[in-house]
């Protein structure tokens, strides 16, 4: 693996760019490499490895022995990218994608503009937004966030914490939490009890899967060392002298810290800016790529790997990126189709393994709808403040979905594009006029998908006729 | 059962949105029929100006109209005010035409010129600033800008606050919005009226304005009218939220009241669509900076694309059937500027008799007669 | 308040709100803040209301700070740097800064 450390040594063209370093990104690097083919891998972050293994080619756990196998996971795969033939910028935030594969770089302030014959988007995910009320008063986090300092810093949170939420990374961190001798002081469950109902069905898929095994000790080892309120129907946070104070029904608790999660959605903006059509998942509460066996989108040449293409984990992950860069590799001519089906076989397999047992921790941990509309207190659009109550009276105005309520009321038009609100605008809407998700097309999205200076735009190139559409007047 | 109205608006822009607010005013039962949440809405996609100095050049009575229309706004803005509580944050300055060479500025100050010399032209009042001039009324001017045109009767507004008061107050005087209801055909009725055929069901009024901008072309020609409307791309680029610095509006560039800065100055024929592309956006990022040159280090979190309405002169359509009376047509691309004389002028003479000799001009007949230029 | 489970890494002198500071190699600024017991790094241009980093990755941009002078820049994913000049983002960001 090449490092470049600007956007200044990028070539112009590549045969292939994989944006995301992840499970997804950091295989499909894997796989693509040493083909004699231009290869480019791009993230955000400083190094390999993506959220999930956040640090894993430098962890300060390595020398906190109780979590010295946190960077475990994902070593090999981060090492197998590593000997890769490919070119890697760390620190590289990707703001524009289209149809004709052209893509915004911009890394330590400089931008360019550069052309794939094939792209991979591995963007990964991001935690569902958890709108109740108090979510975002400073000391509130998500704990994704909070695993993420754990990760790559080795801090963990002092003083009370509650946890609250539901889905596996809440009962992963929290163990993590109880190994590090650092336990929270409270954790409460908002999985839905009637959940099991529906997940039920999908228990023996779930029992052969690897997941059973994962789990299993996961919850035992947080009960044995945490307060666990289950059955927890509404959150809601205030500021309290000194700290936060967490109530719900039955209860309420101070805190120094919460930290709140309900499970993770697919990171589509790049996706969508680039046109890739998404449809409504009913089992995962989210929009989803429309991809096929071998991750390729509506959009020739673009495909999509990982859990942007609908949430079934980090080994899942792993497995298609493999399965992508295999299917680019041969739609560049590097592989026959033998080849390309020969070597995809195992990844394939691997997969389905995986994505076995998610069906039941779809259904078990989908989030009661009552956390996922926001109430009238609650913020539900973070950069613009716009809460629940604002949202029903634009219903009330005539509003059907996401695009018309952000015209009324600039939902999705702050710096995080609709990321952190867009779920919960469409829930919010959807619930107020009794319609079906399914009804509704997602917020559009439009390049920059992260924010640019005006400086990095004006660098791009433009045709004779691009100036003239502007200057000639 | 069919639902039945005084008068149907078909489209739910800000044009169709003004008029059937003064429809509603006039004390008509108005239904307002609109396509849905994804839809080519140059309603979300406008620049929001308030904007007299460059209209008129071939219409001297388009001229007067934007004029006119511009001072109806204070009255307007205040009344949207009282009605919903939405303050739409209109500030008329006046607003400039900033020119990067000598041939430019030469070319605006000879296009101001020729407006004014036509017959009939209402004067405005208005300038050509040189560089140090206008960097006194604007601080931070580029040293690239040679000079300007000044209008003291321009100015801007928070158009999607607009767009939400015209919502408000059209229902607040009891029109029916209809979301979800593209209009598939219109059918005049032997009697009188029209029954209109939505994807959600018939719907019968007794008459009908056609607002549907870019959508006008094809319904006009269901009611006896002519609609020659095509799209033409604009692309418009949207800083962070910024603390105030930029006092007057610009045509290409302005601060809205929330602190972002809007820059769109592109104009592209027949676009495939209303994507953004990157060369277009970056021709335009460089022509900002060069007049402010701060806007270099501020992010862009936004862009979009939208088409604009554009008739075949650039020029508002207002029209009245003759073969379906009760049949009406307003198109126009600037309908921000012109939201108050459509909504206090227009209106109310569709509501009552029909359409007046003052717009006379802007039929569709003019497009009949061989253009002499 | 975040506590440092391993105290090996290089120790980077900074300054937040003009105050002499100390993170370490490998924090973001926005680690480094949370480290130092700062929750709340802003207030928001739209009502200033007081927000601190809540995702960590990039996404929420409630950690924005200004960071050598330059407004509006993500802490979470900005590495920290010796002698870094670090201040809450107070409201809109001011244009030139």
């Amino acid at each position: 693996m090449k490092r470049l450390s600007d956007v200044a040594s990028l070539r112009e063209g590549y045969d292939l760019a994989i944006i995301g370093a992840g499970p997804a990104g950091m295989a499909a690097a894997a796989t693509a490499g040493g083909r004699g083919l231009s290869v480019l891998l791009l993230d955000e972050n400083p190094g390999l490895g993506g959220q999930v293994h956040r640090g894993v080619e430098a962890s300060p756990l390595a020398a906190v022995p109780a979590l010295a196998n946190v960077p475990g996971a994902g070593r090999a795969l981060a090492q197998a990218a590593a000997r890769a033939e490919v070119e890697f910028l760390p620190g590289a935030t990707v703001w524009h994608l289209d149809a004709a594969r052209r893509i915004g770089v911009s890394a330590g302030g400089a931008a360019r503009m550069v052309v794939a014959r094939r792209v991979i988007i591995a963007t990964g995910a991001l935690e569902r937004p958890m709108p109740i009320p108090g979510w975002t008063l400073p000391g509130v986090m998500s704990v994704g966030a909070a695993q993420t300092l754990l990760k790559a810093q080795g801090l963990v949170p002092e003083g009370r914490v509650v946890m609250a939420g539901s889905g596996p990374l809440l009962w992963l961190y929290a163990a993590q939490l109880v190994a590090a001798g650092h336990p929270p002081a409270l954790l409460l469950d908002t999985t839905p009890r009637a959940n099991w109902r529906a997940a039920l069905p999908h228990l023996w898929d779930f029992l052969r899967s690897p997941y059973a095994a994962k789990g299993a000790g996961l919850l035992a080892r947080v009960r044995r060392g945490v307060r666990v309120v289950s059955g927890v129907a509404s959150l809601a946070i205030r500021a309290a002298p000194g700290g936060l104070e967490v109530a719900w029904p039955g209860g309420t608790a101070r805190a120094d810290r919460v930290l709140l999660h309900q499970g993770v959605v697919p990171q589509t903006n790049l996706a969508q800016a680039a046109g890739c059509e998404l449809a409504w998942d009913k089992a995962q509460a989210c929009f989803v790529p429309r991809t096929d066996g071998w991750g390729e989108t509506n959009l020739p040449g673009i495909a999509i790997a990982g859990d942007t293409a609908g949430i079934a984990g980090a080994e899942a992950a792993e497995a298609s990126g493999h399965v992508a860069a295999l299917a680019a590799l041969h739609a560049l001519g590097a592989l026959d189709g033998a080849a390309r089906d020969a070597a995809a076989a195992p990844h394939q397999a691997a997969r389905a393994r995986w994505r076995r047992g998610r069906a039941f921790l779809d259904a078990l941990y989908l989030p009661a709808p009552g956390f996922r509309v926001a109430p009238d207190e609650a913020i539900a659009c973070r950069c613009e403040e716009v809460t629940g109550a604002a949202l029903r009276e634009a219903v009330r105005l005539g509003a059907t979905g996401p695009n018309q309520a952000k015209a009324f009321l600039r939902c999705g038009m702050g710096p995080c594009q609709g990321r952190m609100c867009m779920l919960t605008v469409v829930e919010t809407i959807v619930a107020a006029r009794g319609v079906a998700p399914g009804t509704i097309k997602p917020l559009r999205i439009r390049p920059p998908v992260k924010p640019v200076t005006l400086a990095e735009i004006a660098a791009m190139d433009s045709t004779e006729a691009e100036r003239a559409a502007v200057e000639g007047r | 059962m069919t639902r039945a109205f005084d008068i149907a608006v078909v489209g739910g822009g800000i044009v169709g949105l003004a008029v059937a607010r003064g429809l509603a005013g006039r004390g008509l039962g108005v239904a307002i029929l609109d396509e849905g949440d994804v839809a080519r809405r140059a309603s979300r996609g406008n620049f929001a100006l308030v904007w007299v100095q460059s209209k008129g050049l071939g219409m001297a009575r388009y001229g007067a109209w934007t004029t006119g229309s511009a001072a109806l706004w204070p009255g307007f803005a205040a009344a949207l005010r009282a009605e919903t509580g939405q303050d739409v944050s209109l500030a008329q300055p006046g607003g400039y035409s900033l020119c990067l060479s000598e041939e430019e500025l030469d070319r605006r100050r000879a296009a101001m010129m020729r407006m004014h010399n036509q017959p009939g032209w209402e004067p405005i009042p208005w300038e050509v600033q040189d560089h140090d001039r206008i960097a006194r009324a604007m601080p931070g001017l580029g040293r690239d800008v040679v000079g300007g045109v000044f209008c003291p009767l321009d100015g801007h507004v928070n158009s999607l606050r607009l767009f939400r008061a015209l919502h408000a107050s059209a229902l607040a005087r009891g029109a029916t919005y209809l979301p979800d209801h593209p209009v598939r055909d219109i059918a005049p009725l032997p009697g009188g009226g029209f029954r209109i055929t939505t994807a959600q069901g018939e719907i019968e009024a007794g008459r009908i304005v056609l607002a549907a901008g870019l959508g006008n072309a094809a319904l006009a020609p269901m009611v006896g009218l002519t609609a020659p409307v095509r799209p033409q791309r604009g692309q418009v680029l949207v800083t962070e939220r910024t603390a105030p610095f930029l006092p007057h509006p610009v045509a290409t560039l302005r601060q809205t009241d929330e602190g972002s800065v809007m820059i769109g100055d592109s104009k592209e024929e027949n676009p495939v669509d209303e994507a953004v592309g990157p060369g277009v956006l970056a021709a335009m990022a460089r022509r900002a900076a060069r007049m402010f040159p701060v806007l270099g280090g501020l992010n862009i979190v936004r862009s979009w694309g939208a088409l604009r309405v554009m008739s075949r002169d650039g020029f508002p359509v207002y029209d009245e059937s003759e073969t379906a009376p009760g049949a009406f047509l307003v198109t126009c691309h600037s309908g921000v500027t012109l939201a108050a004389a459509h909504s206090e002028v227009l209106a109310p003479m569709i509501a009552g008799g029909g359409l007046e000799d003052s717009v006379a001009a802007f039929s569709a007949r003019r497009f009949d007669v061989p253009s002499a230029a | 308040m975040f506590r440092r489970l391993h105290e090996g890494a290089t120790p980077l002198p900074f300054t937040f709100e003009g105050e002499a500071v100390e993170g370490r190699e490998g924090d973001s600024v926005a680690a480094a803040l949370l480290a130092l017991g700062h929750d709340a790094t802003r207030e928001t241009g739209v009502s200033g209301a007081p927000r601190g980093p809540y995702c960590m990755m990039g996404v929420c941009f409630d950690c924005l700070v200004m960071i050598d002078g330059v407004g509006n820049r993500q802490a979470c994913l900005v590495p920290l740097r010796a002698g870094m000049e670090v201040r809450r983002q107070r409201g809109r960001r001011k244009a030139g800064a």
